[in-house]
């Protein structure tokens, strides 16, 4: 029974990361209507970032961690405005789907020039032991816990943010119609750019607690863990917080269970088994909406 | 009426004929000597991604459905072929042996685009795309774990190990998991290559000119209109997503035959791949079949061509692939090419009526 208990919680420690990175996902698709393929690839910028410079100050992970946040964060928001802003309102999406998968190509590559493709040791940036419980039966790692505090944290301010503030009100508004928000005065521009900023952000985070919990890092650490956050945001109904916390913690959830209990070899394919039953019984992800489509 | 058949049917002309003249041109190159072993190795890889990229402009220009997945069917193709030819390949001699190869390749990636095509064609958009993109996965994870041999008492099956097969001594361990299967006779060739490409062609650009495409189109253009003029959306739908499955499943064939050793690897089979070829579709022109031959070819060879830069190839493609992007389809730069390149009088620019 502990062994289920421990094998759960880590499940939802990696599902809190899956939820950190497809929160920068959904938003980024809810407001800029887009597949930001090159999210995965932030994460391993981000995770660089701390690794050079927590080295270079002999693991002062602190500062690593906020220098990773600030340069994600810029690459963001150069990214969209060199890559991604000039093909809005291009006749096919499709035009700025595969401009997504260049960007993805030129970070991997790009780090594959700057730290060669053998796999660095990642020193984890949480040095806390963690809880025992049960007479030491059952043993919650400091990451786990950090992992799981530092996403619900993000969840409730990323909340906030929207349903409070005005810049979180311009985003819904530009989400729900780009032409009538800016009709309302709001600068449809910045409030993109300013849902990148905070997507490559969450992406910087969600590298740090990554690299902390599976210490390997290559140029491809961030891609898979970016498809899975991607099916997550879609599995949650992409464009939705709360969907997106939810798809993240059931995909980390499904995965560590699968890969223990069934196989090690089939967990990916459980785990985009899933996604396809969901979509199936409900099109548009557990809390997407349904539009109603007019010719 | 009567003219604008006919020049479709030049414009099909003119796609066989590049294909045919290519053709030539390398085979003149090979067999006099000026063609490096390296880029005669490049030969079979181009016809079989050029053939993978015609039949995924059928499901994303023609159908109008983005799939990220198609290299799925690839995989299916490649393996049931593969382990078609290693059981057979003592007792059939080499001709009817590859042919039937193809026809199995080709009838099972047909058989999985029908069943994926299922649930896959009652969703929309993005949605669709990502769940193409799961069942590509998903098809190379379960090869991944699949063990298959055959001895004297018949086919034994496992997604264990090899152990769990229980075989006779005299077994032969033909599928091994991750490893694959190794050993699959090399009949693919260049020739054979440019057949399969021709076929695809010919299947392609048929069924675009014919009644049923237009009803594919119809549906890719609007579906509610086309259903409401007596379509029937899903069977056309259906339709486009098996060919193009199937003719995916050919390119596996061609695959899995040039290579000795054929694992359901990330490299070949994962969504990474999946998307290099849309890359290909897209460059080449959605909806234009030939633009998509063409792109495959040239972007196939480019990074490898490249290889004297080998550190910066692919950091050069990224950026030609984001420039090339930005440059056709970003709204101001069109309009500035429009601006200052539109006074120009290009010969080989198209006039319009």
């Amino acid at each position: 029974m502990s062994s289920f208990l421990t094998y759960l919680i880590s499940g939802l420690s990696l599902g809190s990361i899956y939820a950190i990175i497809a929160l920068g996902y959904t938003m980024v698709y809810g407001i800029a209507k887009m597949l930001n393929f090159a999210h995965g690839d932030f994460i391993m910028v981000g995770c660089y970032i701390i690794f050079t410079v927590s080295g270079a100050l002999s693991g002062n992970s602190i500062v690593g961690i906020l220098v990773a946040i600030v340069l994600c964060t810029l690459l963001g928001i150069t990214t969209e405005f060199v890559a991604y802003r000039p093909l809005r309102g291009a006749a096919s999406p499709l035009a700025v789907l595969i401009t997504a998968i260049g960007v993805s190509y030129f970070l991997e590559n790009l780090a594959l020039l700057i730290f060669g493709a053998d796999i660095k040791s990642f020193t984890s940036v949480i040095k806390w032991e963690g809880l025992t419980f049960a007479g030491g039966d059952l043993r919650i790692q400091g990451v786990t816990i950090v992992t799981i505090a530092i996403s619900v944290i993000v969840l409730i301010v990323l909340q906030l943010f929207i349903k409070k503030t005005r810049q979180g009100q311009a985003m819904l508004a530009v989400a729900e119609d780009k032409g009538a928000a800016a009709l309302m005065g709001i600068n449809v521009n910045k409030t993109i750019m300013l849902t990148f900023a905070i997507g490559s952000a969450l992406a910087a985070i969600a590298g740090a607690l990554l690299c902390s919990a599976y210490p390997s890092l290559s140029p491809y650490t961030g891609a898979m863990p970016g498809i899975k956050a991607f099916v997550a945001a879609v599995l949650g109904g992409i464009g939705s917080i709360p969907g997106a916390m939810i798809g993240g913690l059931v995909l980390g959830i499904v995965e560590i269970l699968s890969k223990t209990y069934i196989s090690s070899q089939l967990s990916d394919a459980i785990v985009f088994g899933i996604l396809v039953v969901v979509l199936l019984v409900k099109p548009t992800g557990i809390l997407g909406k349904k539009i109603q489509e007019k010719v | 009426m009567k003219l604008t058949m006919n020049k479709k049917t030049k414009d099909n002309l003119i796609t066989y004929g590049i294909v045919v003249v290519a053709f030539a041109v390398f085979q003149l190159l090979a067999v006099t000597g000026n063609l490096s072993s390296h880029m005669k190795g490049l030969l079979v890889p181009m016809t079989y991604y050029a053939v993978i990229a015609v039949a995924l402009n059928l499901c994303v220009g023609i159908l109008g459905e983005l799939s990220i997945g198609h290299c799925g069917f690839m995989c299916i193709g490649a393996f049931t072929s593969a382990f078609f030819s290693k059981v057979t390949e003592e007792s059939l001699p080499t001709a009817p042996r590859f042919i039937l190869a193809f026809v199995i390749g080709i009838a099972f990636a047909a058989l999985f685009g029908f069943l994926i095509g299922i649930p896959v064609l009652r969703l929309k958009g993005d949605y669709l795309a990502i769940v193409t993109l799961a069942f590509g996965e998903i098809i190379k994870n379960v090869i991944n774990a699949f063990y298959i041999g055959v001895d004297s008492k018949g086919v034994h099956f496992s997604l264990k190990n090899a152990m769990e097969l229980g075989m006779e001594p005299d077994g032969q361990l033909i599928v091994n998991g991750a490893m694959g299967i190794t050993g699959t006779p090399h009949n693919s060739s260049f020739t054979v290559g440019i057949i399969v490409l021709l076929l695809a062609l010919f299947v392609v650009q048929n069924l675009v000119n014919s009644r049923d495409g237009r009803a594919i189109m119809a549906v890719r253009d609007n579906y509610i209109a086309a259903e409401a003029t007596g379509i029937n959306v899903t069977r056309y739908k259906m339709m486009a997503f098996i060919i193009s499955a199937a003719i995916a499943g050919a390119a596996g064939v061609l695959f899995s035959h040039n290579i000795t050793t054929l694992t359901a690897s990330s490299q070949y089979f994962g969504y990474n791949a999946s998307i290099m070829i849309l890359v290909y579709v897209v460059l080449g022109g959605i909806g234009n079949i030939r633009g998509s031959v063409i792109a495959a070819c040239i972007l196939y060879l480019l990074p490898e061509l490249l290889r004297g830069f080998n550190t910066y190839r692919m950091l050069i493609y990224s950026i030609v692939l984001i420039v090339m992007m930005i440059y056709s389809w970003s709204p101001k730069v069109l309009e500035w090419r429009k601006r200052t390149l539109g006074n120009i009088n290009f010969p080989w620019k198209k006039q319009r009526a």
